[in-house]
């Protein structure tokens, strides 16, 4: 077994574009849950809003993808709206069990047959972005020594960690305002709140909108890292993915969704690699009648849920976290 | 400041504003004790409101007015609606039926936070502390009109730093008077449950409310804590606010309030002067029952029973 | 305060009348082909094809001219099915006795839950017929082949053909309901008396649906009397291994958790870990490729007017109907079911009355996974046993319990009927492949106007 190349790979992965989406999804849950407590488990659907928006832009409209950008953004917003609108003034689990069936209503409608014209169907859409690809600054492949990308995924990651950086401004601004103390407030107990005199429904709105359209930003980076769009880019996972990848890196923190995102796909990747190679090769590792070379692929995922389990259980501050949070919660 | 904490007196007590504090409490004494009765300065009216769960009503009141100026005590056995309708004052819950007033405008459909943005701010029963907020920044939530928490202003520090600021020097005077300066810096969530009653008093106050509403100040409270207790809430009577609790503590009642309303199945069942109306046959009787000294008989017994009986079942029934 | 009960009793009696006519129905049908058999053999002449016992699902069809009595096949008829992108997958031409066979490509498991439509071509009729129907719209919820008929000639006591499509849409309807409510009366009871929105339930059903085909898988058959019975152990493990299961899951867990006094959105999240890590755990175990249950796997249906029926839908659904009757009387009547009731209206008044909290929840879970369990082994029974089957049906059974009612339940019972028959329905008026889209959309206009579901209770704020 190659350990440098383990590591190499995984390194590689976890700056990745890949990793930029789980990060920039995060970010949004960050300020759903993390800051304001509402459970947005829909954060797959935001991202395919836009993500099918820059791809629809071209291919269905014929226009440029900045109009997609916008397009996209403001359906964030509406989809936030019709989301928020029914929900927002019931329980947290409510907001929970709407925005995952809202997110798969969105999925399955765009991937239906009968709208394959429009949006391919199973397949998606693809061929919207040479205007992205010909504003490529990078000739060639950027190589650093044990790690490497290549052109294009370099441009990718050149914007998206821009993204991530403007995100990560934005959320330190406003959370360090009153504004960002009245969601903390929030969280914590939304009848005090109103007690003081605070329109709770408008900034958990507030919220949920400023979430989805960053939810929305990781949908363009699908869209963009993938050259295509297509439903199975979408799953309910891609969420659980995201609020494991928030708790790792700890939630109501600036910058815990992208160490948390990070060292997700880092350790995802290394499990994937270790034990493909674990299993592969005349005389494996992990004898196959235990595992072969298909559960091996499954492992990671099984780690993934196992994580997320005793992370929530014994470490829900995560990386960041502080803990004296974490005394507080134990009373 | 206000007048000190130990000054129990009825004496006329001017506050900073000149106005006197004391006229208020004088002119119930032409007030007759008797339930719905019409007092000479009402800052809160409430006509016919009902609210129902299920098939119990828990709150039917047909009149009652509070005195602007004075510490009003509503008292009653447990579950005689005293929380239920400090709810529906407060916009918290909705009545079935009935209108009620605050310095005149109706409070028919105003969402709570409004009615707190109008003067009128309550605390809750159980203490609802924002745990892993600081003392200091429960405080600052508190104060209202903040330019810092409208979105479009909220990312640019310097349109709101100047009002931040003032509004930590009030949250700074308020913690000294309630005793909680030592603790600003430390997670609302590691105070005592006496605390949390002081800090929740002195966040309510960041609103400048006319009318301080307390759902049961003194529940949880070690008694060493009472006393203080007690002198702050007083104080907020001598700065001019009116104030309106329930409470259990039958020594706080008598020790504080000017007025006291009896509340008993939903309905007020009495109303005047502590002394008066602790020596009133309806209360008692509220309180321990019609038939408290007489023995029940062995036929009474079992019509009680089986009338029990019929609510559980009826209770059993709902959830389905 | 009695408006209550009375809903009930008309909800009750309703599930009793839904009850009787379907075992109405059910003896109208096993005598059905009987009678018409015995009546004129001429009726046999009219008869659908045996279904054959391949890899493959076939569109087993026929067409009667219903004007003659006994009917009369019609010969030459030129058929077409296509698929749900409206593509033409196989073309026929009835025979002398009326029948056609269309094999649809593919294995029999990519198919599931794939609508096909089958056209009749009018111009190929004989001049003087009338056609009742020329086209049907055939959902593979099964692996099995699948029948259809076409009536020619005046309406017969069917009615027209689009009441008749929606008849046999409703029974595949209820059956999936009855399924559906035993999955949400589970999630229903234990969100009732812990307060835990469980999104680790679909796995509990999966769970059921995999032990039924582990026991279907082990060599050997077992029989009882010369009468194979291998699945219908499977089935009575998938519930017992259920009850056992929902322990650990509480006992290892939740019960833990709920010591530590962990808040319900940690615990939610939680849950979607154990549904993570259970679904990898059924892959790594079962594979990602969809597998069939041995038995039962190609019979003919039994034909009730317009309506095709197949022995092993009935029986999954008696099975789902007497499983729920028993469990809501055993809720409604029993002493620990009462418990259970008053630990879901108010735990701490439960607690201080004498009821002990724990044990009736450690119950629950047992019985509410058994549920689950027995769910899934009869879901997996129809579809086929795949890792996913019941996170496939995990939003439905959310759909459902919120709809009735969290934590109510008769809730859970009403809104999986509704939800199950809903899904079914819409398919006469959109594809197919909406089904689902349409009952998730139903529960957000539901929460839009009674967010406390269609029985629940309006809670109170503040």
């Amino acid at each position: 077994m190659d350990i440098t190349n383990l590591f190499g790979f995984a390194v590689q992965q976890a700056l990745g574009p890949t990793a930029i989406i789980y990060c920039l999804a995060a970010i949004g849950l960050n300020i759903h849950f993390g800051y304001t407590g509402l459970l947005n488990f829909g954060q797959a659907g935001f991202m395919l809003v836009a993500g099918y928006s820059i791809g629809g832009a071209v291919t269905i409209f014929g226009s440029s993808l900045w109009v997609g950008t916008v397009v996209g953004l403001l359906l964030c917003v509406g989809l936030a709206l019709l989301l928020g609108v029914p929900t927002l003034r019931l329980r947290a689990d409510y907001l929970a069990i709407v925005t995952i069936a809202a997110a798969e209503i969105i999925r399955q409608t765009v991937g239906a047959a009968a709208f394959s014209d429009t949006f391919g169907g199973q397949d998606g859409i693809t061929d919207f972005i040479p205007g992205f690809r010909a504003a490529n600054p990078y000739n060639g492949p950027i190589d650093l020594g044990i790690v490497s990308w290549g052109a294009y995924d370099a441009w990718v990651m050149t914007v998206g960690w821009a993204l991530v950086a403007v995100c990560c401004v934005i959320v330190w601004l406003l959370m360090r305002s009153p504004w960002g103390r009245v969601l903390k407030s929030i969280r914590e107990d939304e009848n005090a709140v109103r007690s003081l005199g605070k329109n709770v429904y408008s900034y958990k709105m507030q919220a949920l909108i400023i979430g989805g359209v960053i939810g929305g930003l990781a949908g363009f980076m699908t869209s963009l890292r993938s050259a295509a769009v297509g439903p199975s880019f979408f799953a309910t996972d891609v969420t659980f993915f995201a609020y494991t990848a928030l708790l790792i890196g700890g939630a109501a923190r600036v910058l815990g969704p992208v160490l948390g995102a990070i060292v997700f796909w880092f350790l995802i990747n290394f499990f994937g690699s270790f034990f493909s190679q674990a299993t592969s090769g005349p005389d494996p590792l992990i004898p196959s009648w235990i595992m072969d070379s298909s559960q091996a692929s499954i492992m990671r995922f099984i780690l993934v849920g196992l994580g997320l389990m005793l992370l929530m259980i014994f470490r829900p501050q995560g990386i960041l976290g502080d803990r004296r949070e974490l005394a507080i919660d134990a009373r | 400041m206000p007048a000190d904490a130990s000054d129990s007196t009825t004496v006329e007590v001017q506050n900073e504003t000149g106005v006197d504090i004391g006229a208020a409490r004088r002119a119930l004494g032409d007030v007759a004790h008797e339930p719905g009765s019409k007092k000479p300065d009402p800052i809160v009216v409430a006509d016919g409101v009902r609210r129902m769960f299920g098939g119990l009503i828990a709150v039917d009141v047909e009149h009652v007015e509070i005195q602007r100026g004075v510490i009003t005590a509503l008292i009653g056995p447990n579950g005689a609606g005293k929380t239920t309708f400090f709810n529906l004052l407060t916009g918290f819950d909705r009545p079935d039926a009935g209108e009620w007033s605050f310095n005149g405008t109706s409070l028919g459909k105003v969402p709570a936070y409004k009615v707190a943005r109008m003067g009128m701010v309550r605390t809750f029963q159980l203490t609802k502390v924002l745990s892993k907020l600081t003392v200091m920044e429960n405080m600052r939530v508190g104060a209202t009109g903040q330019k810092g928490e409208k979105l479009r202003s909220a990312m640019f520090a310097p349109l709101w730093r100047g009002q931040e600021n003032a509004n930590t020097e009030r949250a700074n005077g308020l913690l000294e008077r309630f005793l909680l300066i030592k603790k600003k810096d430390d997670f609302a969530g590691s105070l005592s449950g006496g605390q949390r009653k002081l800090l929740e008093m002195a966040r309510a106050l960041m609103a400048d409310p006319e009318l301080v509403m307390l759902d049961e100040p003194m529940a949880g409270v070690n008694p060493a804590l009472k006393q203080s207790l007690l002198g702050h809430v007083k104080s907020l009577r001598d700065e001019g606010r009116s104030v309106l609790f329930v409470e259990h503590d039958m020594d706080m009642v008598r020790d504080i309030s000017d007025w006291v309303i009896v509340m008993a199945q939903g309905k007020i069942v009495a109303e005047g002067p502590p002394d008066a109306v602790m020596a009133d046959q309806r209360v008692i009787d509220a309180y321990l029952g019609a038939h408290h000294d007489t023995d029940i008989s062995e036929e009474q017994e079992e019509q009680i029973l089986a009338a029990a009986e019929a609510e559980i079942a009826a209770k059993q029934e709902e959830p389905q | 305060m009695h408006a209550r009960p009375i809903r009930l009793a008309a909800l009750l009696a309703l599930l009793v009348t839904a009850l009787v006519l379907t075992g109405g129905t059910v003896s109208a049908a096993t005598a059905s082909p009987a009678t018409q058999a015995a009546a004129s053999g001429a009726a046999a002449e009219c008869a659908l094809p045996k279904p054959t016992d391949d890899d493959t699902i076939s569109i087993l069809g026929r067409i009667c001219d219903r004007r003659e009595d006994p009917q009369v096949p019609v010969e030459g008829v030129d058929v077409t099915v296509e698929d749900d992108a409206g593509k033409v997958v196989g073309e026929a031409t009835s025979g002398a006795d009326g029948t056609f066979v269309v094999d649809l490509p593919g294995a029999a498991v990519s198919l599931l839950g794939k609508t096909f439509t089958v056209k009749i071509n009018e111009d190929s009729l004989p001049e003087d017929t009338e056609p009742e129907v020329l086209t049907r719209k055939l959902p593979i919820n099964l692996d099995n082949d699948v029948s259809v008929t076409f009536p020619i000639g005046a309406a017969g006591p069917g009615g027209t053909g689009f009441a008749a499509q929606a008849l046999q849409l409703a029974v595949g309807g209820l059956v999936f309901s009855a399924l559906l409510a035993m999955a949400a009366l589970g999630l229903s009871m234990v969100f009732g008396t812990t307060g835990l929105t469980n999104f680790a339930h679909g796995e509990l059903i999966t769970f059921g649906a995999l032990v039924a085909l582990a026991i279907d898988r082990l060599p050997g058959t077992i029989s009882i009397g010369g009468v194979e019975v291998t699945v219908i152990i499977g089935v009575i493990a998938a519930f017992v291994l259920g009850g056992a299961f929902g322990w650990l899951n509480d006992a290892a867990l939740w019960r833990p958790l709920r010591r530590r006094g962990t808040g319900l959105i940690a615990m939610m999240i939680v849950s979607i870990g154990l549904s993570l890590f259970l679904r990898s755990v059924y892959q790594y175990i079962g594979g990602a490729q969809s597998q069939n249950y041995s038995q039962y796997a190609a019979v003919t249906p039994w034909e009730i007017g317009p309506v095709l029926l197949t022995p092993k839908e009935l029986l999954v659904f008696l099975l789902a109907m007497g499983v729920l009757v028993v469990t809501t009387s055993l809720l409604q009547f029993t002493r620990i079911g009462k418990a259970t009731r008053a630990v879901a209206d108010n735990p701490a008044l439960s607690s201080a009355t004498g009821i002990n909290v724990e044990r009736v929840i450690s119950l629950v879970w047992i019985g509410g996974t058994a549920l689950a369990g027995l769910s899934g082994a009869l879901l997996g029974l129809t579809q086929g046993f795949d890792y996913q089957i019941g996170f496939k049906i995990l939003l439905l059974v959310f759909a459902a319990v919120v709809l009735g009612g969290l934590g109510t339940i008769w809730g859970a019972i009403v809104g999986a009927f509704i939800i199950g028959l809903f899904t079914e329905l819409s398919t006469l008026f959109v594809p197919a492949e909406f089904k689902f889209v349409g009952a998730l959309l139903l529960l957000i206009v539901v929460l839009l106007i009674r967010p406390q579901g269609l029985l629940g209770r309006a809670q109170r704020v503040g």
